[in-house]
């Protein structure tokens, strides 16, 4: 199959490659240059799991071509916040409102997650859940993981956190 | 949660504390490990050819095509495998006379669902592994698919398995259990009121988010095969995978890397797992295959599926006399890891919390053109307690009471245990006063029903319901003699090696298996509470035969009732090997020592103390240890269950069914759980939200369809509604705590209770709203559109 040259800018460091056509950005991402943090989920664009951010917008990269990322910026979640003593709010909330469990939803909620902060930055609980519609997961019930995204958007604005937020004493 | 702290937090016991989870910092910076990443030197990857037909003979089947495809490496089907076609086990023969077909990896001469495996095609490419399955030549026969489960009985019907072997039946196997009363037709003799029903509890897809994926490398040392699976078990894993392909078992290492999710799902050894181990077997290369979500929903095995005849025998005042069940049990194509003896975990608890004379339980397991079925979430629990909390309202209606005195009037009081169940089980405690009072109060049920009252006499076209489930499970699986009676060919221990290093750090090696439960944070919480060294001391070495060889892996909600049990004897006998070791370095005798804080003190002495690091250097360099010690700062344990652990609680859920159009919202869902002494109370708080997804969703959204000829519909995430985010609201949760007696730390399982308690919380709360006007039962999911038919029919329309 022919190939096509492409040039990608992920997490900071610029890709030069070629790509079949049809692949997605998302194996291009996993099997061409090793960004592994992003993950399929399903084959139908219903679950979320591989949404990164092109260009600071939320897209689901199974549903992206590889081809169409050229000469675009894509932030995985291995590029929000280098090495793992340093935290985007959104990734330091998630831990603390135990926003997570097997962790394999993740990587796409909060980058979903941060995309939907952009655009409303003190969502209510009904718009964090119809925002959040389009990641699945089957571990939380979800309950934390709204609660994890008003913690981060408490954090963003600089606001207090309500103690139902705080969940007690480590 | 909310208790605050002193500043001096290190001084504290860590159990029992919300303590963030030590797995999150590495899985929220993407610096993960699924089975997927893995990418060794001279990888083949593996494309799977499946049946498009639920039940066919092969009459052509030709994978040379297919060879002379770019990159394509090898091609097998049944044929070209041979003797490697190993069969997919069984483990679970529940009875002496069941019907086991074979079960073959790749399918010989017939396909019995859609999604059997048929040949495989090997690629250093995997684009081009999937591409050349369409070079592969297969001509079908197709034949009658067999779906429903009555039918399949019926003299006369199409067999799924009609080898020279088959004894001429779709019937795999008839399970009897009666009761430890007196016969059920005599405890109805006494009976004033006898209510039937026939629920129907449907096939489910486990839907972990992490769909399956194996690498099999031949290429490991000392003649080591090496396989990562995303699996829940890869301890059983190791000891299936070596009798089915023959491989010596000292040379299978089994690593569980990250694992995205289970529930009952990844429990199991799969075709695809033998395959693997198989061909890189014999190509001498690694083999690689990660499952597609649309081979997900086809062939990863679902859960759940039967038809439940329930029968219920009370006298007019509420007294509940016998019960008697009736199911007929979906194994689907073939029997897998446990498949039979899934819905018989379901046997014991149909009586759930409630006192009665008489029980009489009978199962059929059937076999059909669907895909298997096996554990998921609960397994056989989530289904009896259904059967049990739907009819205690059917009662109830059919006494006018309300649903809970009835549970009331019926259940086993606190003072009460420990019980005896009519099921022959020994429940050791429970107080099912205090969880119900909690909750009720949390629900504000008197309000509530006000509420309703007033909707009703108003002809709201928006109903509200009340539902309510009050249920116990039993959990941490399991005493092995109770295993091995029931037929199941493994036992139910777990085991734990704790090493203190020369440094002093700690390394956990334990048994368990964790996909998302947070072993790694509350192990260590358990070691670091008898250790007195920090959580963050404390390494959880799991999931890998390699460097944790002994164990019983993660299902059942087991880890922590049986695993738990193996931590704490470990690290008791740690402290007592240190404790000889410090008395001789303390020049007193070990009688002479208390061990508080990380140190073992002299007492009376303040000044004389030995931390338990410096012991752990002691131990290492072995310069002066006492005659007779050994070197080495290590101890282990391997415990057996006594029993079962028996979680409880009281759930309600209030509903508003739109009477126009038949959507239900869920408004508020109240649950107050007993899952005993907890070591992580943020952790069980998870555990519990995601569980209430999992059984909301049974009875609002999901439900596996195929149509006649047994074609899965709801074949993708698009078809199969796991919910959203939009489609749930946020629980109300809290517990009370009644430590369990059959484990020292008096914890329970938690990983099922809230899946297994809510699916009829729900469905009570429907029929609830509707039954004024004539509706007596909805079949779940109740979708706006069955609710609305069903609706339709009570009022005698035409829906």
């Amino acid at each position: 199959m022919s190939q096509i040259p492409i040039s990608v800018t992920v997490d900071g460091l610029t890709y030069d490659d070629e790509v079949e056509p049809r692949t997605l950005l998302v194996h291009w991402l996993r099997e061409s240059i090793g960004r592994v943090g992003t993950v399929v989920g399903c084959d139908t664009s219903s679950c979320g799991a591989c949404t990164v951010l092109m260009d600071g917008q939320s897209v689901k990269s199974c549903s992206v071509l590889a081809v169409q990322a050229n000469g675009h910026t894509v932030t995985t979640i291995q590029g929000l916040a280098e090495g793992e003593d340093n935290w985007h709010p959104v990734q330091a909330a998630f831990k603390e409102c135990h926003g997570l469990q097997c962790g394999y939803c993740t990587p796409g909620m909060v980058l979903a997650s941060i995309d939907l902060l952009q655009n409303n930055p003190d969502p209510s609980e009904q718009e964090i859940r119809e925002g959040l519609e389009g990641n699945l997961c089957r571990c939380t019930g979800y309950h934390n993981i709204v609660k994890s995204v008003q913690y981060a958007a408490n954090t963003m604005a600089g606001k207090d956190q309500p103690a139902e937020l705080t969940g007690g004493a480590r | 949660m909310t208790d605050t702290l002193p500043d001096k937090l290190e001084t504290l016991s860590p159990m029992g504390r919300p303590l963030r989870r030590k797995e999150d910092a590495r899985l929220l910076h993407g610096q993960t490990n699924w089975t997927d990443n893995i990418q060794l030197p001279g990888t083949v990857y593996m494309a799977i050819l499946r049946s498009p037909m639920a039940h066919a003979r092969i009459t052509h089947l030709d994978v040379t095509p297919a060879l002379s495809e770019p990159h394509v490496v090898a091609a097998y089907s049944a044929k070209e495998l041979g003797d490697l076609n190993g069969a997919v086990p069984c483990v679970w023969p529940v009875t002496d006379d069941m019907q086991a077909p074979a079960f073959p990896a790749l399918a010989v001469d017939k396909v019995r669902h859609v999604g059997d495996c048929v040949a495989v095609v090997l690629a250093t490419d995997r684009n081009a592994a999937y591409d050349a399955l369409d070079a592969i030549e297969i001509d079908y026969d197709q034949l009658p698919a067999v779906i429903d489960l009555e039918s399949a009985l019926q003299p006369g019907a199409t067999l799924v398995h009609d080898g020279a072997d088959s004894p001429g039946t779709n019937e795999c196997y008839t399970y009897h259990l009666p009761g430890t009363g007196i016969p059920y037709d005599e405890a109805k003799t006494k009976a004033d009121v006898v209510v039937k029903r026939r629920f129907i509890n449907q096939r489910l897809i486990p839907a972990f988010m992490e769909p399956r994926a194996v690498v099999a490398s031949p290429m490991g040392v000392s003649n080591e095969m090496t396989v990562w699976s995303s699996t829940q078990i890869p301890h059983i894993l190791r000891v299936l995978l070596a009798l089915v392909t023959g491989l010596p078992e000292n040379s299978l290492r089994i690593i569980a890397p990250d694992v995205g999710g289970g529930f009952g799902g990844k429990l199991q050894i799969y075709r695809e797992e033998i395959l693997a181990v198989q061909i890189a077997r014999q190509l001498g290369r690694p083999v690689k295959w990660t499952e597609t979500r649309s081979e997900n929903m086809v062939a990863t095995h679902h859960g759940r599926g039967q038809v439940q005849d329930i029968e219920i025998a009370a006298t007019k005042n509420g007294k509940l006399l016998g019960m008697k069940v009736n199911l007929l049990a979906d194994m689907g194509a073939y029997l897998q890891i446990i498949t039979p003896g899934t819905p018989l975990l379901g046997m014991f608890m149909y009586p759930g919390i409630y006192k009665m004379d008489a029980y009489d339980f009978n199962c059929i397991g059937v076999f059909t053109n669907k895909t298997p079925t096996d554990a998921y979430r609960g397994a056989g629990r989530p289904e009896s307690t259904y059967a049990m909390e739907r009819i205690m309202d059917e009662l109830a209606a059919e006494l006018n009471m309300d649903p809970m005195e009835l549970r009331k009037k019926n259940w086993i009081n606190h003072e009460d245990f420990p019980y005896a169940t009519i099921a022959g089980l020994v429940y050791d405690t429970g107080n099912y006063e205090a969880a119900t009072d909690k909750a009720m109060e949390m629900f504000d049920y008197d309000s509530l029903r006000a509420e309703q009252q007033r909707r009703r006499a108003s002809g709201d076209p928006v109903q509200l319901g009340i539902g309510i489930s009050t249920f116990t499970e039993m959990c941490g699986l399991a005493p092995s003699r109770t295993l091995g009676a029931l037929k199941y060919v493994a036992g139910g221990w777990e085991h734990c090696t704790i090493r203190m290093l020369p440094t002093g750090k700690v390394e956990l090696i334990t048994g368990t298996s964790p996909h998302g439960q947070g072993h790694e944070t509350a192990w260590s919480q358990i070691a670091a509470d008898i250790l007195g060294v920090g959580v963050d001391d404390i390494e959880v070495i799991h999931s890998d035969t390699g460097r944790a060889p002994y164990g019983m892996d993660t299902y059942g909600s087991r880890s922590l009732a049986v695993g738990g049990q193996a931590i704490k004897k470990a690290a008791e006998r740690l402290i007592e090997k240190a404790r000889v070791i410090a008395a001789h370095q303390l020049e007193c005798s070990v009688d002479d020592l208390e061990y508080v804080g990380g140190a073992f003190r002299v007492k009376g002495d303040a000044e004389k103390a030995q931390p338990l690091a410096a012991v752990a250097f002691e131990a290492f360099s072995a310069h002066n240890l006492p005659d007779g010690v050994e070197p080495t700062l290590q101890a282990e344990s391997t415990v057996d269950p006594q029993d079962f652990s028996y979680p409880h609680g009281t759930h309600l859920a209030a509903v508003e069914v739109d009477t126009e159009t038949g959507k239900t919202t869920l408004r508020t869902y109240v649950c107050v759980d007993d899952v005993g002494v907890q070591v992580n109370p943020m952790i069980v708080e998870g555990q519990v939200h995601g569980g209430l997804a999992q059984g909301i969703a049974q009875a609002m959204y999901e439900g596996v369809e195929y149509d006649e000829d047994g074609n899965l519909l709801t074949a993708s995430l698009a078809d199969y509604l796991v919910p959203s985010a939009a489609d749930l609201p946020s629980f109300t949760t809290s517990t009370t705590e009644t430590p369990s007696t059959t484990n020292p730390l008096g914890t329970k399982g938690v990983g099922e209770a809230g899946t297994i308690a809510s699916t009829p919380a729900i469905i009570n709360a429907i029929v609830d709203a509707l039954r004024p006007m004539g509706v007596t039962d909805v079949q779940m999911p109740a979708s706006p559109q069955r609710v609305w038919r069903t609706l339709q029919e009570a009022k005698g329309g035409n829906a």
